[in-house]
């Protein structure tokens, strides 16, 4: 019944799905963590680059920013990532690239959520010992607004999880680019589909599972 | 002549600690604090009593700079208050500050509270700073409770271990923002018993409290403020036998009735 997976590397290309997810994941979290420090900075420049950046690139359909990566930034500027002559390195390369820079506004937004719960006195208290801004930033506020929004960067790490997909846009050899191609050439679309689809979500089922629990865990105690 | 007038200067510049020299303030069109001249010596302790919406508050907070003035001086032990930056977070950490709703780091123990500034501010190493902080937290009476977490704690514990956190940074003066108004009854005394003592071992310290008790025992002197400006400053037992102004005699007459 299954003949027709013969020569096709499903499991391959949902490795590559599962790289795309990982390295995006990590790239847009630090990059999100950033732009939230810069949306509550008391430096305006900051604030303003931080809103800016947010309010442009959250509304950019994904499509658009990875495809732009792909032609704006590799073909026009020459932008290669390291990876000049290998083409498939680079595209992947430069699907992470867009997707974090795209997740990551979701993040940040995530996160600046989760600071508001944060009550200032936590903040005034930090600073009355002395601690500079980033500090008190990095050691009193984000812990805690990072454990407030588990559950919705769980959320947010789903939704990055199934946009992998778009990368197939650029040529990226992930799940959903194997599906396409499946599709094409075998009968059995509907199996297909089903295989594919179960696939997501195993991927993404764990995660909500685990970080539902993580969330729990690690709630602070007011 | 000019030899004994630099005397005097060198006398009070090194027994002067806070100096607050024609502090003004606005919220808005609010006039919070008005032409607050206000100087504590080196070891004194400082009761600032009066009506809600006072300035109490605002003029702890502006001494270690919570919030700016909007003109006038501000000296800590000679030296003027900097803007905002490094040197303002390493003068901060100098004047400790207690608050009404305590403000422990939620998520972290006992232990790590009264660590972090050691750690983090002055570069203590790890082993000492826990010595510190546990000799600390024996001193106000929560040893026991180093592991735990704030909210698993009551609030007079949390409040000591507030004190605790403060003093671990060596400060050379405490602010106190109404200390013992969040707490219930039964653990305004244990939070009072730490302050005397601090009192009694020369710390210099600014509390904002309406404990009458407290600062007929252990305060030098109670400043009463009303409508942003200092009205009336005496020694305690003076300030509340016999106030000068009508504005104390009218504000004691209400918080004596209950
Ligand atoms: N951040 C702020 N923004 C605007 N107005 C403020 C702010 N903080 C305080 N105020 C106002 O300034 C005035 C003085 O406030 P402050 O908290 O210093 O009074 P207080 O004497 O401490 O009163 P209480 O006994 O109620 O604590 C009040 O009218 C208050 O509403
Ligand atoms: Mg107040």
């Amino acid at each position: 019944m299954f003949d027709f997976l013969e020569g096709y590397d499903v499991l391959g290309a949902f490795w590559t799905t599962v790289q795309l997810t990982l390295l995006s994941a990590v790239g847009s979290l630090v990059w999100g963590t950033i732009l939230a420090g810069m949306r509550v900075s008391p430096v305006p420049l900051m604030r303003g680059f931080g809103t800016a950046y947010v309010n442009i690139v959250r509304n950019i359909p994904l499509t658009v920013i990875i495809v732009f990566t792909s032609l704006g930034l590799a073909n026009v500027f020459g932008v290669t990532l390291g990876a000049s002559g290998d083409f498939a390195t680079m595209f992947f390369r430069l699907a992470v690239l867009g997707l974090s820079a795209y997740t990551a506004t979701f993040v940040c937004e995530a996160l600046r959520s989760g600071i508001n719960t944060v009550p200032v006195g936590q903040a005034e208290a930090a600073r009355a010992i002395g601690l500079s801004f980033t500090q008190v930033l990095t050691l009193i506020v984000l812990p805690q607004a990072f454990r407030t929004v588990i559950g919705p960067l769980a959320n947010v790490l789903i939704a990055l999880t199934k946009n992998t997909t778009v990368a197939a846009a650029i040529g990226v050899a992930e799940a959903a680019a194997l599906m396409k191609t499946m599709i094409e050439n075998e009968a059995q679309l509907l199996l297909i589909a089903t295989i594919f689809a179960l696939g997501f979500v195993v991927l993404t089922l764990p995660t909500g599972l685990l970080l539902g629990w993580l969330s729990k865990r690690l709630a602070v105690k007011r | 002549m000019t030899e004994v007038s630099v005397a005097k200067d060198v006398v009070a510049g090194t027994s002067d600690l806070v100096v607050l020299k024609s502090v003004n303030k606005h919220f808005g069109a609010l006039h919070v604090l008005q032409d607050i001249d206000l100087t504590i010596a080196t070891g004194e302790v400082v009761v600032v009593i009066g009506p809600s919406g006072s300035g109490k508050s605002t003029l702890c907070r502006t001494i270690n700079r919570l919030e700016g003035v909007d003109s006038g001086e501000i000296l800590i032990d000679g030296k003027p208050l900097p803007a905002e930056g490094k040197e303002l977070a390493r003068l901060r950490a100098d004047v400790g500050m207690v608050f009404q709703s305590f403000n422990l780091f939620a998520h972290k123990t006992v232990l790590e509270n009264v660590m972090l500034g050691q750690l983090k501010v002055r570069k203590t190493d790890k082993q000492k700073a826990e010595e510190k902080a546990r000799a600390l937290l024996d001193r106000v009476g929560v040893g026991t409770q180093a592991d735990k977490y704030p909210a698993q704690l009551s609030g007079g514990q949390q409040q000591r271990v507030a004190i605790a956190r403060a003093l671990a940074m060596d400060p050379k003066v405490m602010l106190f923002d109404e200390p013992t108004s969040a707490l219930d009854p039964e653990m305004i005394n244990e939070v009072l018993e730490v302050m005397q003592q601090l009192a009694r071992d020369g710390m210099t310290m600014v509390v904002v409290t309406h404990e009458m008790g407290f600062a007929r025992s252990a305060a030098n002197r109670v400043v009463f403020m009303a409508d942003g400006r200092i009205v009336e400053e005496a020694v305690p037992d003076q300030f509340f036998s016999n106030p000068r102004s009508d504005r104390a005699k009218d504000f004691l007459s209400k918080i004596l009735h209950h």
